[in-house]
């Protein structure tokens, strides 16, 4: 196992960047997009809503491979050249931005229908009363899901992989091949996703706790 | 804190119980492959099903189909006898190898080229099969051997677990390499325009070029891949079984029918040289 | 219009089928093996047990924090040298079966958690022992609680059996693949045959889950459930 380290430390720490580039990206514009059709849920228009429970039934019942092959295979066939890293990260965005967007409703609607009320009888708009009132109070209840989310997203990012993305899956499966060692290349990249997302999940225990 | 460093005993004493199981692997099993095969009238190989010529899946009956099950039959029957029994496993470049050295399989025909570093690992029975590496364009792309993919901003596209991704650094180093599970995923991504070419062995290339008539392959072969069976190391009484049962195969002249019947599509495919 | 129709002939369909059998096989036999271990490895976690509920607890956290992938891997490639060598639809099943039981253990020991302690005490002072008010008293709230949450992570591994498809499962995906990558014009039928087919499985799992909140009256969760079992959802 330290051999591996030793002759290919260089791709895995490679891998070991990309992988958290592709997390933090999708963890950005997943949370924006989920934000907002977690808010579209919630509007008393139901034109809007429809089509943020349609999104979001989509994203969440359609395997996270068929998504980002659709980007890396279809959308370069017909329309625009899309590169292994960006069809997976899209991919991820797309399909964690679903769940994003149902963690941040229960949010919003964990928040006290009082706090609307109130809002509107004191004069704001819904939208109003959306931004100043309501969504900071959301947010609170939000946050230990969306730390559980990243660490999803880490994991997830492994999609790389399949679409050449030279995330640390995909250079773990290089390595594994060029060494003629599995299982001590894999051991290796188990160790580097933990030191990823171990620390998180331990720091996400312990937010819970205080918070509860 | 105190928390902090038993969790840390903890994950060092499972790291240590981890470690110590890969290495388990080592210890080589003193089974004697040739013989189990014998006793249960079965030989276990592991072939390609993404491969036209070789090994590839038929949908309409969930057969795998090719040159190589071919091959793998007639040698079983030369080895076990008319009521050998061949079984056929898939297997990509990539889980070929750990397969093999586990003992999910017994032998690899899966256009597997013989190297140095592979013969440290798993012993090879001569080859069956002169291949050499090649590329595989659009047609109309300026690519018209393998030197056109030596600038930045070339991409080749490839299989983990092949060797033509280590060579290809050799001969267009300044080239992007990128290296996708099996041979059909590489094609498609082809396909998709996602590389500027493909590369592996001429025949592979060759079938994808039938099924696809909107690629060719140029420039010739730039290596020379002699494909052989892989058994594992220390089965050596496995290895001479196989070659003795090519020799058979060869002399009876089946290993030319099947030639034949396989190859006789392919366009430049010489037949003179590849005959036995 | 004609690829269309080439794309969904019978044989392509049927290859299809075949394919969403294994999904479905490897799904079902997954599923009911991690949720009787991780009920089990859940209640070790919560009755803490000198030192076995602390190594369990450590190991369920690293298998809860590798890529599906991996371990994957390590069942296919590693379980053989412990002299067992399972096919891909088994070192699937066993993988699949090892992750989403540490992820229900979690589920289990957010779920118990959760329940009042007043029902603990409630039921001791009925002369009940600790075992007993756990089976009768405790555990059949908690699991009506989880309902949703061990639902929605059956939903995850049935799209998650997509990813065998690197040590050549033969489910769903990996036909579809074969079958557009022998023939590019079928490339975007498949995918929609995939979206639907893997959506018409996933759709009703959720539907049903929602039926049995219904039914079972737990369709207003109370809010402290809802948030701690919520990460556990992917």
């Amino acid at each position: 196992m330290i051999s591996i380290f030793q002759n290919y430390g260089g791709e895995l720490l490679y891998g070991l960047g990309q992988t958290l580039l592709c997390s933090i990206i999708a963890l950005v514009f997943a949370l924006i997009i989920g934000s907002g059709f977690a808010i579209l849920e919630v509007v008393p228009n139901k034109f809007f809503r429809v089509i943020a429970r349609v999104y979001i039934e989509v994203f969440r019942n359609i395997p996270l491979l068929v998504i980002t092959m659709f980007f890396y295979v279809v959308i370069p066939m017909y329309i625009v050249e899309i590169s292994g890293f960006a069809s997976g990260t899209i991919g991820l965005i797309l399909y964690s931005s679903a769940f994003i967007a149902e963690t941040v409703r229960s949010g919003i609607q964990s928040v006290d229908p009082g706090q609307m009320e109130g809002a509107r009888a004191n004069g704001l708009s819904f939208w109003q009363a959306m931004r100043y009132i309501v969504l900071p109070q959301a947010f609170r209840y939000v946050i230990p899901p969306l730390g559980n989310q990243f660490i999803n997203l880490v994991k997830n990012s492994s999609v790389l992989a399949f679409v050449a993305g030279f995330d640390l899956m995909y250079q773990g499966n290089v390595i594994a091949s060029d060494s003629l060692q599995s299982m001590s290349t894999y051991l290796c990249v188990g160790v580097l996703y933990l030191i990823l997302t171990l620390p998180l999940s331990y720091y996400m225990r312990y937010l819970e706790k205080k918070l509860a | 804190m105190k928390k902090i460093i038993s969790r840390i005993g903890l994950l060092l004493t499972l790291l240590l119980m981890v470690v110590s199981l890969s290495a388990c692997s080592s210890a080589a099993s003193q089974k004697n492959v040739l013989k189990d095969d014998k006793q249960t009238k079965t030989i276990t190989w592991g072939v390609k099903a993404d491969t036209k010529l070789f090994g590839l899946m038929d949908v309409r009956d969930n057969q795998i189909k090719g040159f190589e099950i071919d091959l793998a039959k007639a040698m079983t029957k030369q080895i076990l006898g008319k009521d050998g029994k061949a079984r056929f496993i898939q297997v990509t470049s990539q889980t070929r190898m750990p397969l093999l050295r586990n003992g999910n399989i017994d032998a690899i025909m899966a256009t597997m080229t013989i190297t140095p570093e592979r013969a440290k690992q798993v012993d090879f029975s001569r080859s069956y099969f002169d291949a050499g590496q090649a590329i595989l364009v659009k047609n109309g792309s300026p690519i018209k051997n393998v030197k056109d993919l030596n600038h930045k901003g070339a991409i080749v596209l490839g299989v983990v677990g092949s060797n033509s991704v280590q060579n290809i650094k050799k001969f267009a180093p300044k080239a992007r390499v990128l290296q996708l599970s099996d041979y059909s995923q590489a094609l498609t991504a082809l396909k998709s325009g996602q590389g500027d070419a493909l590369t592996t062995d001429n025949g592979i290339l060759y079938g994808m070029s039938i099924e696809n008539p909107g690629y060719s392959v140029v420039g010739g072969t730039f290596t020379k891949e002699p494909y052989g069976i892989a058994v594992d190391k220390g089965q050596g009484q496995m290895r001479d079984a196989m070659n003795n049962a090519l020799t058979k195969v060869e002399n009876s002249g089946q290993y030319n029918k099947l030639l034949y019947k396989w190859f006789h599509k392919v366009h430049g495919f010489d037949f003179k040289g590849a005959e036995r | 219009m004609l690829t269309v129709l080439g794309a969904y002939s019978w044989i392509n369909i049927r290859f299809l089928l075949e394919g969403a059998w294994v999904t479905i096989l490897v799904s079902v036999c997954s599923i009911i093996l991690s949720y009787i271990f991780g009920v089990i490895l859940g209640i070790i976690r919560y009755v803490e047990i000198k030192y076995l509920s602390a190594i369990v607890g450590f190991v369920i956290d690293i298998i809860r924090n590798l890529p599906l992938i991996l371990i994957i891997f390590f069942t296919y490639f590693g379980l053989p040298n412990i002299g067992f060598k399972p096919d891909p639809i088994w070192a699937s099943v066993i993988a699949m079966a090892v992750f989403e039981s540490a992820m229900v253990a979690e589920i289990v020991r957010a779920g118990i958690v959760s329940i009042p302690v007043g029902q603990m005490e409630g039921a001791r002072s009925t002369g009940m022992s600790y075992w007993q008010a756990l089976r009768y008293i405790i555990l059949p709230q908690a699991i009506k609680n989880m309902i949703p949450a061990i639902v929605s992570q059956f939903i995850s591994l049935v799209k998650d059996t997509s990813l065998a498809t690197i040590i050549v499962l033969p489910d769903l995906m990996n036909h579809a693949q074969i079958i557009y990558g022998q023939n590019t014009n079928y490339t975007i039928p498949m995918f929609l045959a995939l979206a639907v087919m893997y959506f018409i499985v996933c759709y009703s799992l959720s539907l049903l889950s929602q039926y049995l909140d219904h039914r079972l009256g737990t369709a207003k969760k109370s809010g402290e459930v809802e948030e701690v079992v919520q990460g556990a959802e992917r």
